[in-house]
């Protein structure tokens, strides 16, 4: 059936309306979620796409881990699942880490969208699970199967009956049983209340079929995505950056390509994969890839398939940004989190002035446990409770950095009342780390310091993936570098950036997250923006004169 | 105070532009409308209330009640006009403040900036101290260090000190013997302590809480006493109440102490206005929604009590986006905000889409149409151009508007862009204005886990009558009311509004291990705090009292509010408040998690005094104004063209006549469209009553 012509006005209004169906839909998963980085951070995503698997529209709440992983996802269903076999009340679930979102934790789900009895679309979205059995969450498996249950590609839901079978199979490979089940239900109800406000849109405007807004939506943002490369100057640039890894640095080398309406980024000459997981499926490599070239190009335009395509990524198989079946993947944003700013390192070549310098980008993330007979406590409170906290950013061109800031993921910190009131934690000390932004006519954004023991004088484990302590962000245009991340005893021993590692009874854990690099000469910067930095002890009169030459 | 419909009341709202008087005697009401008077606010409410005794032929001692609600702590917190302010709090701690969640209000945006901080680096000290979750001294104060502070804050001429000590919910005696210390050194400045403007668990949102009091109280205290001074000398005897961000009044005393609960009492008596006519119609599931110059706001009204929340973020700096502002903990009505008004800007992105708000063109300059150098195109002008506005009746008829501006302006800023006809860009930015709105009300309604579908919607402010009726079509809503003045709906409400006081307190328990002789002292102890507050207000009054526990299954985000039996808890009542909580949890989120223990973190009490139903302001007030039946040229979506439409003059209209959409309603402040899907009459109240032809 073919639909009336829509008017430009009637095209709009229709894109707002789709964009605003997954915002409900993420805003529903939410919700409903139990997994409290979902519902707090919303480590999730939500999406529309036609009927040959194009996302059109994509929830703006959500993680810059899933802006593109979500993207290609769809397809893999069809290449299982052909059109005609489809029922309006089947639901399709995975967690493949190489064609959902890069790790077993984060479940996918497709539910195909009908309306008035002919298929129209999908609707599509991903979310965290807090644990799927296997060694837990964390980097230390060595291939993908320790890292709990692995699902293909299934129909979770058949003509509307679910997959009893498959619940039952979760909860028995999960920690938290209840608690995954009920994710899983969260997101049924996610995909469905997306597939009806979509139904109910196109009755509202009286069209059949998504084809003609698709179209328009793809090619609009397809062609504002192109205008926008082609204003910065062609060529090849690279940019590398060594970081920490699990046990050795890792090289994350970048060839920037920007070529006539395309960006093509290639991660040849990067370290290979790593033995532990923190390797990054390319899905999910590109997807931070393209979180920090939308960032710095096209901020303003909607995600979907016309918004990414002039985007390409590559890198060789089986590197650290495209590793294989079975690599461990599980920790795989520690690693991700960094690419914007390998990204950023290309895209300053071909147009100064665009991006901030480098900046702690990983999470300082410090999950803890006590209590556990690993420990040998005994009457020590059992308790496992997760940090959430950040250095600062790069600074910017104009502006200086943020201190104490994510970038680039959104998750939120934690508040120091409610760790307390939830574990035997005691945190001393929870501020600005003074001198630690990198100096430069814009100065990078400070780290902060937190000091923590346990009130009960027991011993905790630390589970660390952290990054940035033995390579800290550097510095552009003249700006020196952030102040590396620290993470050490009351005693003066320091730990190492990755796995777990034990605090004894009766020492405090200091941690001093990293601060971002600078941004062009210090001595280029204001004196008045130097003497408010001493006024207000962001850095000492010491280093303003050895960073800045400056004296009172 | 009696509240019977015998007492003489009056109600005063000042907003950014303009101050709205209300009085009402018997079954008669009278209203003002003039200009706000920035430097002496009590000026210009003095200059409205002369306009309304005159009419009423009343004199001030007349007066039993004067209720009173003011953006004037909004307004210095958004224009960062408060005094200079300190923070003391606990060593170590002392970027709590300025760290605040660690996160970006913008996920794209490479170039954000915080928002400015009320208290600068500088201005925030530390002493030694620290209290524990329970409120045990892990390290008592050291005294030294507090004096330490008191040459820095008199050399500073700080004119306020906000005290915020780590747990302090838990155990106030740190920050109250901090202020001792300060008072006995002759510490001039205002002293504002956590425990007691906002005693709750969450040191981010304590701490600003505290700080954003502090920063407006010495202002507040000074215009509040000039105003009681300057209506004493005119001859008025009557108390003077302050309306609150939570839909009650308070006295003027306990005003002095906590001004932050006084932002946003202007909404918040628009609510308490749409909770009245919702219970006179008996209507249980409404939708209010409000729409001014700037912003559109909307909250929602069940069994006649508009939904409470106790955060609100003041000041969003950017863009409206949340997370730019100040989130403070203060009993509020819920409300979600909306960057649309009649002054919102359309105009077309760097995407080609046509986008429409935040950003407004206010007051001044104005729409395009206004004449006054405005010149961009706003949703005020795109409703001039299709016919819905009359330019020659705008505000009373007092303002002339320039059709043709409006024309130059939509077809510069839209159609040129688009390439559409005018009436097609006007009728797309008051289409996506209102889609806006639709969207908003979706997501605001999954939160609270209801369907709008059969909600009534209540619409009132300068733009509400006209968008109301296409917003309830894309909400799938079947009834609209426009009720009788709503152009002054916040000083109305004002006058419907209870005595009423909400004290909250952190103290930790779970449900297994229920504390009950600790809970019990804490509920008693703020129940006897809100009592004592309401009772100085409302002597003879009747007073209800309805007591809340803030739950969550152990480790989760956020809580939500159980209701409590009233009266001392004891082991037997645990059943139930368990079972409320699955009942509460469950129609929030679709389903409960039965192994999990559920933990409680603060308790509140709300009393308030019982507000007498009574009342009849059947008449609205005389205009001097009168309109004849007509029909104008009036662009009509269903058809995507101009049609010749009957337009009716609200004030001529007979109760019982019918109305069929599509037809224009006009009054002097404000016009209703009701779109051909709609038709409806006035009842005996002089509500507009709507409904969709096939309901």
């Amino acid at each position: 059936m073919t639909d009336r012509i829509l008017s430009v006005i009637e095209l709009q209004i229709l894109w707002n309306r789709l964009i605003a169906i997954v915002e409900e839909q993420a805003q529903t998963l939410m919700r409903t979620a139990f997994n409290p980085i979902v519902r707090e951070s919303g480590d999730l995503s939500a999406g529309l796409f036609d009927i040959k698997g194009r996302m059109i529209a994509q929830a703006v709440t959500g993680t810059p881990g899933h802006v593109n992983t979500m993207a290609n996802s769809v397809r893999y269903f069809l290449e299982k699942y052909p059109l005609e076999d489809m029922h309006p009340e089947d639901i399709y679930l995975t967690n493949d880490p190489w064609k959902a979102a890069g790790h077993l934790n984060d479940f996918m789900l497709v539910r195909p969208c009908f309306h008035e009895g002919e298929l129209i679309g999908f609707t599509s979205c991903t979310s965290h699970l807090a644990d799927l059995g296997g060694l837990g969450f964390g980097p230390d498996g060595s291939d993908v199967l320790d890292e709990g249950l692995f699902v293909p590609i299934f129909k979770l839901v058949d003509a509307g009956k679910l997959d009893e079978t498959f619940i039952s199979i979760l909860k028995a490979n999960s920690r938290v049983p209840i608690e995954v089940e009920g994710d899983t239900y969260a997101l049924i109800s996610c995909v469905e209340c997306g597939s009806r406000r979509t139904s109910e849109c196109m009755a509202s405007i009286g069209i059949t079929n998504l084809s003609q807004i698709a179209d328009y939506i793809i090619d609009t943002s397809r062609e504002r995505t192109k205008g926008l490369i082609n204003k910065l100057p062609r060529g090849e640039y690279k940019y590398s950056m060594t970081v920490d890894g699990y046990d050795d640095p890792l090289e994350l080398c970048a060839t920037m390509i920007i070529d006539e309406g395309e960006i093509i980024v290639d991660f040849a000459g990067s370290s290979g994969r790593s033995e532990k997981g923190i390797n990054c499926p390319l899905n999910y490599a590109s997807a931070y890839v393209c979180f920090g070239l939308k960032c710095a190009i096209a901020p303003d335009i909607p995600n979907n398939e016309g918004a990414l395509e002039p985007l390409k990524i590559t890198a060789p198989e089986n590197s650290i940004t495209n590793a294989q079946f079975p690599a461990p993947v599980a920790m795989r944003h520690v690693v991700g989190q960094l690419l914007p700013d390998v990204v950023f390192g290309c895209l300053h070549q071909a147009s100064p002035g665009l991006v901030p310098a480098e900046g702690t980008c990983c999470l300082w993330d410090l999950p803890l446990r006590g209590g556990y007979s690993g420990n040998k406590t005994g009457e020590a409170t059992r308790f496992a409770t997760e940090l959430v906290h950040n250095g600062g950013t790069g600074a910017r061109p104009g502006k200086d950095g943020l201190s104490a800031t994510a970038f680039p993921s959104g998750v939120m910190g934690s508040l120091v009342e409610i760790t307390e009131s939830v574990s035997p934690l005691i945190i001393w000390r929870r501020e600005y780390r003074c001198d630690s932004g990198g100096a430069g006519k814009f100065r990078g954004g400070l780290g902060q310091v937190l000091e923590v023991s346990c009130i009960e004088n027991a011993p905790i484990s630390l589970f660390a993936a952290l990054d940035r302590i033995h390579h800290p962000p550097r510095g552009r245009e003249g700006g020196k570098n952030g102040e590396r991340g620290v993470i050490k005893l009351s005693n003066g021993n320091e730990f190492r950036p990755k796995g777990e590692q034990v605090i004894p009874a009766g020492e405090r854990l200091i941690v001093l997250t990293p601060g971002g690099a600078g941004y062009g000469n210090p001595q280029d910067r204001d004196p008045e923006m130097i003497k408010s930095d001493i006024d207000f002890g962001l850095i000492s009169p010491e280093r303003a004169n050895a960073d800045y030459g400056f004296s009172k | 105070m009696a509240q019977n419909s015998k007492t003489v009341r009056l109600a005063a709202d000042i907003g950014g532009t303009f101050t709205d008087i209300v009085l009402e005697a018997r079954d008669r009401l009278f209203t003002a409308k003039v200009p706000t008077d920035v430097v002496n606010p009590e000026r210009g409410i003095l200059n409205g209330v002369e306009v309304v005794l005159r009419n009423s032929a009343l004199k001030p001692e007349d007066v039993g009640v004067f209720i009173h609600g003011t953006t004037l702590a909004t307004n210095a917190l958004i224009e960062r006009k408060g005094v200079k302010t300190a923070l003391i709090t606990t060593a170590g701690f002392r970027d709590s403040l300025e760290i605040a969640y660690e996160s970006r209000y913008d996920q794209f945006d490479l170039m954000i900036e915080r928002p400015q901080q009320l208290i600068p680096r500088n201005l925030r000290y530390t002493v030694k101290e620290r209290m524990n979750v329970n409120g045990e001294a892990l390290v008592s104060l050291d005294e030294d260090t507090v004096t330490a502070l008191i040459k820095p804050i008199r050399d500073e001429q700080v004119g306020a000190v906000a005290v915020g000590l780590l747990h302090s919910y838990a155990n106030p005696d740190h920050e109250n013997r901090i202020r001792e210390i300060l008072l006995e050194h002759g510490c001039e400045a205002e002293i504002s302590l956590s425990s007691e403007v906002c005693p709750e668990v969450r040191e981010f949102e304590r701490l600003m809480t505290t700080a954003c009091n502090a920063y407006v109280q010495p202002i507040m205290a000074t215009y509040l006493r000039d105003l009681k001074q300057a209506f004493v000398e005119k001859g008025f005897a009557c108390p003077i109440f302050l309306m609150t961000s939570g839909g009650g009044m308070t006295i003027l005393q306990n005003a002095v102490q906590f001004p932050i609960r006084l932002v946003e009492s202007g909404p918040s008596g628009g609510a308490v206005l749409a909770a009245k006519i919702a219970r006179d119609l008996g209507e249980d599931k409404v939708l209010s929604f409000d729409m001014g110059g700037t912003t559109a706001k909307i909250s929602l009204i069940r069994d006649f009590s508009p939904q409470t929340a106790r955060n609100f973020e003041i000041a969003r700096s950017a863009r409206f986006q949340k997370g730019s502002g100040m989130p403070v903990r203060i009993p509020v009505i819920e409300m979600i905000e909306i960057g649309a008004g009649g002054g919102s800007i359309a105009q077309v992105d760097g995407v080609g889409r046509l986008q429409i708000g935040p950003e407004s063109a206010g007051a001044d300059p104005g729409a395009a149409c206004y004449g006054k150098g405005g010149y961009r195109a706003t949703v005020t002008d795109a409703n001039v151009l299709m016919g819905r506005i009359d330019p020659d009746a705008f505000a009373e008829g007092k303002m002339k508007l320039d059709t043709r501006a409006s024309e130059i302006a939509i077809n510069n800023d839209v159609s040129k862009p688009l390439g559409t006809t005018d009436a097609q860009s006007a009728f797309g930015i008051t289409e996506m204005v209102e889609e806006n709105m639709a969207n908003a009300a979706r997501i605001h309604s999954v939160e609270h886990g209801v369907n709008l579908s059969d909600f009534t919607m209540i619409a009132f402010g300068g733009g509400g009558p006209l968008h109301a009726v296409r917003l309830a079509e894309k909400l799938g809503m079947n009834r609209v009311i426009i009720p009788a003045n709503s152009s002054v709906g916040s000083a109305m409400g004002f006058l419907h509004a209870p005595v009423s006081y909400e004290v909250v307190q952190s103290m930790y328990t779970t449900l297994s291990g229920f504390d009950f002789k600790k809970v019990n002292a804490t509920v008693n102890a703020i129940s006897a705090e809100a009592h004592s507050i309401v009772e100085q207000g409302a002597k003879d009054a009747e007073r209800l009292e309805i007591r809340t526990a803030y739950m969550r299954y152990t480790g989760q985000g956020h809580e939500i509010q159980v209701p409590l039996p009233l009266r001392n808890l004891s082991v037997e009542d645990i059943d139930q408040i368990k079972s409320t909580y699955d009942e509460c949890y469950g129609q929030l989120y679709g389903r409960t998690i039965p192994e999990r223990d559920i933990e409680i973190l603060s308790w509140s009490v709300v009393v308030s005094s019982k507000v007498d139903q009574s009342n009849a302001t059947s008449d609205t007030v005389v205009t001097n104004l009168e309109k004849p039946k007509n029909n104008r040229q009036v662009f009509i979506p269903s058809e995507q063209a101009y049609q010749d439409t009957q337009t009716l003059w609200r004030p001529s209209l007979a109760a019982s006549e019918l109305i069929t959409g599509p037809t224009l309603v006009e009054e002097p402040q404000t016009t209703t469209f009701i779109t051909g899907n709609f038709a409806g009459k006035l009842d005996r109240q002089k509500n507009l009553i709507l409904d969709h032809k096939t309901s």
